[in-house]
């Protein structure tokens, strides 16, 4: 009976999702169509880290280099040869790379491979490291990765970056994927394997001892980590249509971190519930950067005030909420309208 | 069942254990007992696998396991508990025992994930087991409850009842009696002794009071200072002069 209102409840609230993604869609201007449709990448993104951080306990700080692997891929792959001579001025691409064209689908499968591909080669011997070595190993690789593309100037195009992707990340591209995302988190946290992360995340030498193949394990949670971060990084690329290696620095992960930490480490529901706030907030408190005005006081502008503020509204939930705002919970109908009741139930003994 | 063939560990200049020679054969329950650092838990570290042994070979079942990872050891037959409890502190009572249900169950992540109908019978399976080694402990309704939630003797317990999860053949249980009250640890003792009648087990028990082990074990090995000062049945062992020296001013 419960069962059933909780699961007609959830259907109802899909509905829900999907009429209003669709109306905003449909009614908002191009500017506001964008900051919906980055919260969907963010979400992808974030659920990717949380996998690390969250749910396995690894601290990683590489994640703004397997995005920029997912980007070049999936940007080089879609990409038709006039589109790519056009990039490439300085120097030509390669050959066999230039007359390569795929359907933007298989482009983000391959770019999450590719990214996954680089988590085998360089995560697995960083991962036998102890924990905080680990957050500096992968740190480095990340800059590695952005040096090489920077460099490889017939792969990549190096600092010129590409310009004129296609713009397949639309709305629906984004939204499904990010449903997807949170879909496969779910099933993956709440099935067996899944429980040996937490295991491993909670003590890992009682893992082990339990017959857990601990490295195998962090090296499956890095490796599937690093494929969602390929796909986001490549969705990125087709939203904003260019990249450039300066694009994927530390800055860029640390957006990343903060939306898992405000949201909660270990949870799902606040992975998506941050990726939004941030977003959104990170867009509204864009006049920040800006010229100010204050009646009587002008600024000029600091550039990065913006993240100023992120990074104290990061040290108050630290202080304050050190779980985020979820902690490690989810979302559930039951625990939902037990909060309205509860609040009903104070409110109507303070009446009487 | 299990034999240590002069197995030796040590730490830069010290020697926490010495050519530790254990012969246990199947369905017995052996103590190791020892004053404090006598280096009775790193004994169970080079036989599980968590320390590789300096010196000296590993055999189980006849298999030489020296130097094996501990997740392989385990798979191999081999269970323990902690001294200092190691549950894991965010997950409830029943998800304790099933991730020690995963090893047995032999499903990937793939299958794991997308709920195959193959993983759902496994996993169903394991809620069962789970449940009915809750049950034996009386723990099956607290299943849900937070795992540090549960007063300290259920936790010793529940860690038993996890180990018991990965289907060992060999059990080492880790001072399972630290910190109870006389009457909790007899409990205990009846209790091991049950589980091994049950599960078809052979144990091996860490203990630092003798008397605790003596009515469980039938035979026991006593540590002092790495070496092994003695070996025999309860009886011998009470009456043994090195090992009332080593125990005088300790107990
Ligand atoms: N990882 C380690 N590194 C250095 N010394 C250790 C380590 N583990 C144990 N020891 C030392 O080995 C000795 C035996 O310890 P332990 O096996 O824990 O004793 P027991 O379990 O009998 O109380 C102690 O002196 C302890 O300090
Ligand atoms: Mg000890």
């Amino acid at each position: 009976m419960k069962i059933k209102r909780n699961t007609l409840l959830t259907l109802a609230g899909l509905a829900l999702l999907v009429g209003a993604i669709a109306a905003a869609d449909a009614t908002l201007g191009r500017f506001s169509v964008r900051i919906l449709n980055l919260s969907a990448i963010y979400i992808v993104l974030a659920l990717s880290l949380n996998l690390l951080n969250g749910f396995t306990g690894l601290f990683s700080l590489g994640h703004a280099g397997f995005m920029a692997v997912g980007a070049y891929v999936s940007a080089l792959l879609t990409m038709s040869p006039a589109q790519k001579d056009m990039n490439f001025f300085l120097e030509p691409i390669m050959p066999f790379l230039r007359d390569i064209q795929l359907p933007f689908p298989l482009a983000l499968l391959a770019a999450g491979a590719c990214a996954g591909l680089v988590a085998v080669v360089i995560g697995v011997p960083a991962l036998r490291l102890r924990d905080d070595y680990l957050a500096i190993a992968t740190l480095g690789f990340a800059e590695i990765i952005r040096v090489l593309i920077t460099n490889a100037q017939s792969l990549t195009n190096g600092a010129q970056g590409l310009k004129a992707i296609t713009k397949y990340s639309t709305t629906w591209v984004v939204w499904s994927v990010a449903a997807l995302s949170v879909v496969f988190m779910l099933a993956l946290v709440r099935s067996s394997y899944g429980r040996t992360m937490k295991a491993v995340r909670d003590d890992e030498v009682a893992a082990e001892a339990m017959g857990v193949n601990v490295f195998k394990v962090k090296s499956t949670s890095f490796v599937i980590s690093s494929f969602m971060a390929g796909v986001g990084g490549a969705l990125l690329g087709h939203m904003i249509t260019t990249i450039d290696p300066k694009m994927f620095t530390l800055t860029l992960t640390f957006n990343i971190l903060l939306i898992v930490v405000l949201g909660g480490n270990g949870s799902i529901t606040g992975s998506v519930i941050g990726a939004i706030v941030v977003t959104v907030l990170m867009e509204a408190l864009r006049f920040l950067d800006m010229p100010m005005n204050f009646l009587f006081i002008k600024t000029n502008g600091l550039p990065g005030l913006r993240m100023v503020i992120f990074s104290i509204l990061l040290m108050i939930v630290v202080l304050y909420r050190q779980r985020g705002l979820m902690g490690n919970k989810e979302f559930d109908w039951d625990g939902f309208i037990g909060i309205f009741r509860r609040k009903g139930a104070s409110s109507a003994g303070g009446r009487s | 069942m299990i034999s240590t063939r002069d197995v030796s560990m040590r730490f830069g200049g010290l020697t926490a254990v010495s050519d530790l020679n254990i012969e246990i054969q199947k369905n017995e329950i052996v103590g190791l007992i020892g004053p404090n650092g006598a280096g009775k838990t790193t004994a169970f570290n080079a036989i599980t696998g968590v320390y590789r042994p300096t010196e000296g070979r590993v055999v189980f079942k006849g298999r030489d396991i020296t130097g094996q990872k501990p997740h392989a050891i385990t798979k191999l037959g081999i269970a323990r508990t902690f001294q200092n409890i190691r549950l894991w502190t965010d997950m409830d009572v029943l998800e304790n025992v099933l991730v020690a249900c995963h090893l047995r169950m032999d499903v990937g992540v793939f299958a794991s994930t997308l709920h195959l109908p193959g993983y759902r019978v496994k996993e169903r399976r394991s809620r069962e087991f789970a449940m009915s080694l809750l049950e034996s402990v009386g723990l099956a309704d607290q299943a849900r409850e937070a795992a540090t939630s549960l007063p300290y003797g259920k936790q010793r317990r529940l860690e038993i009842v996890r180990a018991l999860a990965t289907e060992p053949s060999l059990l080492l249980l880790d001072e399972p009696a630290a910190g109870m009250n006389p009457q909790e640890s007899l409990e205990l003792m009846d209790f091991i002794g049950s589980i091994r009648d049950r599960y078809d087990l052979t144990i091996l028990l860490i203990e630092h009071h003798m008397q605790v082990v003596m009515g469980v074990c039938t035979r026991m090995y006593v540590l002092d200072y790495g070496v092994t000062i003695a070996h025999g049945t309860p009886d011998e062992i009470r009456r043994d002069p090195k090992v009332i020296e080593a125990y005088l001013g300790v107990d």
